[in-house]
C-alpha cells in the first residue's frame, strides 16, 4: 500500500515538477491537470471515494476548463503555443524567496501542531454519514459557501463583460477603424 | 413459460457461467478473473452494441432520406450472401486499422497520440456503475452517481488535447466551440439529475432503480419519468445528453460545413474510429444513465411482465433511447453557436432550477393522499409548465412566427 501512495505522489510532485519547468504554456496546463488527478488519486488510496470524486469533477473537469480558456483567450501572438520568457535573475530570486518564504510558514505550521496518536479503530464514514452531517449541523455554513460562490461567480460575470464597445447599439464601433 | 421472478434461470445463467468459469481456476487467481470476467463482458457486449448502433444509423438515416443505406456487405467467403449489409461495421473496423496512420509534422505527437486514448478510456470507465440488470452492476459505489460525472469530465480534456495539438486552425476553433458547448452543458446535465438525487436520497444507482420498482394495479410502472419532475427532468436530461454527446443538432464542434471535420479534421485512420467509438460510447453511458435514472432501469413496465430477465429490459430501453436519438439526427437541423449556448443558459438551466424546486415540493408533499392527491399533481405540473410556456413565449418574442417573403 505504501509503494502505491509513493508511485501516486512521485507521479504528481513530478507532474507538478514538470508543469513549472516547462516552456510551454499548454503542456504545463496539461500537466497540472495530471497532478491534481493525482490528488484525486491520494483521496482514493486513501478510501475517501466522495472527495476523490468531487476532486476530479471540479478540478479536472471545471477547473481545468477555466485555466485551458484563460491561456488560449489571453494570449496576444498568433502562435498556437505560447513559449515563456526565459528566466531572469530577478525572477528566479523572486521565485526562490516566494517558495521559501511558503514553505517556512507550512513548515512552523506543521511543526508546531501536535497530532493525537490516531484510534485504534479506523472510523467509517459513509458518504451517506458525511451528506447528514453536511445537511443538519452545518447547514448554514454550507449556505453560506454557497452564496458566497455564487457572488463571486457573478461578480466574474461582470467584470468579464464590462466591455463599453460591445452592445446592440454600437454594433458598427469597428467601423471606424480602417 | 419459464418459472417467472428474479430467481429465473435466465435472470440468473450469465452470472452462473461466470461463477462456473471462475472455479475452474486455483483460489488466488478467482478474485482477479471474477473482475475480468466482468470487464471483458461490459467490453464484448458494448463493443458489439456499438458496431450495431453504428449500422443501425447508417440504414435509419438513410430511410429518413429516402435512402437504401449500405445494403452490400455480406461475408467474404459466401459469394451471393449480403445480410441486409449487417457486417457492414466489420468490415469499417478492417478499413480503420488497415487505413495508414497520419499525424501532421507540426502537430504536437505525445498530445496527438494521447487524446483518442484518454477519450476512449474514459467513456468506457462511466459504464462501471451503470445496473445492467438486477444482479448485473459491475461496481456498486454509494457515489456511483458523482463517479459517472467525475469519468465524463475527462472527455472534454480530450477533446481540447486533439483539437490544439493537432496544430490546425479548423482543430482548435472546434476544440474551443467543443468546450464552451460541454461548459454549458453540463450543468443543466447535472441539474436534472439532481432531483432524482432528492427524491430517493441516494447516489446509488442501484437503489435509483429499486425505488422505481413498484406498480399501481400491477400495471402502471413508478418510473420518474411518469412524474411532473421526473418528465420535465428527462426532457432536460435528453437535451442536455445529446450536447454532451456532441450529436446533431448539437454538432458544432464538427460542423463539417463549417469546420472540415472539427477537432477531428487531422486524425485518420485507427484514431479516428477511436474517437467516433468514444462518441458512441458516451451517447451509450448517457442513454443507460436516463434509463437507470427516469425510465426504471431494469424493471418491467408490468408486474406480469417480470419473467423477460432483467437485463433484456435494460437493453430494450436502452434501443429505444438510441433509435429516438437517431430519429432526432435525421430531423433536426444544426443550431448556431449563439443559439446553442443561450438555450443552455436562459431556458435550459432556469427551468432545471425550477424542477429541483419541483422535486423538493413532491418530496414535502409525500403524505398527501386522496383528493389532495390530485392537488399534489396539479401543482407539482404548474410549477414546470408555467414557467416554460412564460419563457418561451419572452425568449421567442420577435423570432416567431416566421414569415415567408418570397415563397407562399
Amino acid at each position: 500500500m505504501t509503494i502505491a501512495l509513493l508511485l501516486i505522489a512521485g507521479l504528481m510532485l513530478g507532474s507538478a515538477t514538470a508543469a513549472m519547468a516547462g516552456r510551454n504554456l499548454i503542456h504545463s496546463a496539461l500537466l497540472l491537470i495530471a497532478s491534481w488527478a493525482g490528488v484525486a488519486a491520494i483521496y482514493l488510496w486513501a478510501g475517501a471515494e466522495f472527495v476523490a470524486f468531487a476532486q476530479v469533477l471540479v478540478y479536472v473537469g471545471a477547473i481545468s476548463m477555466v485555466v485551458l480558456f484563460a491561456v488560449l483567450l489571453t494570449r496576444q501572438n498568433q502562435i498556437a503555443d505560447q513559449l515563456i520568457a526565459p528566466p531572469t535573475r530577478l525572477r528566479a530570486a523572486a521565485a526562490v524567496t516566494t517558495g521559501s518564504c511558503v514553505a517556512a510558514v507550512l513548515a512552523a505550521a506543521i511543526c508546531s501542531s501536535s497530532f493525537a496518536p490516531g484510534a485504534a479503530e479506523p472510523p467509517s464514514t459513509t458518504v451517506r454519514q458525511i451528506g447528514l452531517e453536511l445537511m443538519r449541523q452545518d447547514g448554514a455554513a454550507l449556505l453560506i459557501v454557497g452564496i458566497i460562490l455564487t457572488v463571486a461567480l457573478l461578480g466574474a460575470t461582470i467584470l468579464a463583460a464590462t466591455d463599453p464597445k460591445v452592445g446592440p447599439g454600437s454594433s458598427r464601433a469597428g467601423e471606424d477603424v480602417p | 413459460m419459464i418459472a417467472a421472478g428474479p430467481d429465473s434461470f435466465l435472470e440468473r445463467a450469465p452470472l452462473a457461467l461466470r461463477d462456473w468459469a471462475v472455479q475452474l481456476l486455483p483460489v488466488p487467481l478467482q478474485w482477479l478473473a471474477h473482475h475480468v470476467i466482468t470487464i471483458v463482458a461490459v467490453l464484448a457486449v458494448f463493443g458489439l452494441f456499438f458496431a450495431f448502433t453504428t449500422i443501425a444509423e447508417r440504414k435509419l438515416l438513410a430511410r429518413l432520406q429516402n435512402r437504401l443505406g449500405p445494403n452490400r456487405t455480406g461475408l467474404p467467403w459466401i459469394k451471393g450472401l449480403r445480410l441486409f449489409g449487417l457486417s457492414q461495421p466489420f468490415a469499417d473496423a478492417v478499413k480503420a486499422i488497415t487505413k495508414e496512420d497520419i499525424v501532421p509534422a507540426a502537430a504536437d505527437k505525445i498530445l496527438h497520440f494521447l487524446a483518442p486514448v484518454i477519450v476512449v478510456g474514459f467513456s468506457l470507465m462511466t459504464f462501471a456503475v451503470l445496473p445492467f440488470g438486477r444482479q448485473y452492476l459491475p461496481v456498486d459505489l454509494d457515489a456511483a452517481l458523482l463517479y459517472f460525472f467525475a469519468a465524463g469530465a475527462a472527455t472534454e480534456l480530450a477533446i481540447f488535447m486533439a483539437g490544439w495539438s493537432s496544430r490546425n486552425k479548423y482543430s482548435l476553433l472546434a476544440a474551443m466551440r467543443a468546450l464552451a458547448q460541454l461548459i454549458s452543458y453540463e450543468l443543466p446535465l447535472i441539474l436534472s439529475v439532481v432531483p432524482v438525487v432528492l427524491v430517493t436520497s441516494t447516489l446509488s444507482t442501484k437503489a435509483i432503480v429499486i425505488a422505481q420498482g413498484t406498480w399501481s394495479f400491477g400495471l402502471l410502472p413508478h418510473w420518474f419519468i411518469f412524474t411532473p419532475w421526473g418528465f420535465a427532468g428527462f426532457i432536460i436530461f435528453l437535451i442536455a445528453a445529446l450536447a454532451e454527446s456532441n450529436r446533431s443538432p448539437f454538432d458544432l464542434p464538427e460542423a463539417e460545413s463549417e469546420l472540415v471535420a472539427g477537432h477531428l479534421t487531422e486524425y485518420s485512420g485507427f484514431k479516428y474510429a477511436l474517437f467516433f467509438m468514444a462518441e458512441y460510447f458516451g451517447l451509450t453511458a448517457l442513454s443507460g444513465l436516463g434509463v437507470t435514472l427516469f425510465l426504471g432501469g431494469w424493471q418491467a413496465p408490468c408486474a406480469f411482465l417480470q419473467f423477460i430477465p432483467s437485463y433484456a429490459w435494460f437493453m430494450m430501453k436502452l434501443i429505444g433511447m438510441i433509435v429516438f436519438f437517431i430519429w432526432v439526427r435525421g430531423t433536426l437541423l444544426r443550431l448556431r453557436i449563439d443559439q446553442l449556448t443561450r438555450l443552455s443558459w436562459q431556458f435550459l438551466v432556469p427551468l432545471a432550477l425550477l424542477n429541483l424546486g419541483n422535486a423538493a415540493f413532491w418530496v414535502l408533499t409525500a403524505q398527501w393522499a386522496g383528493p389532495l392527491q390530485l392537488v399534489r399533481w396539479i401543482v407539482s405540473a404548474a410549477i414546470i409548465v408555467v414557467p416554460f410556456i412564460l419563457m418561451g413565449r419572452s425568449l421567442t418574442a420577435g423570432f416567431a412566427p416566421r414569415t415567408y417573403r418570397y415563397a407562399p
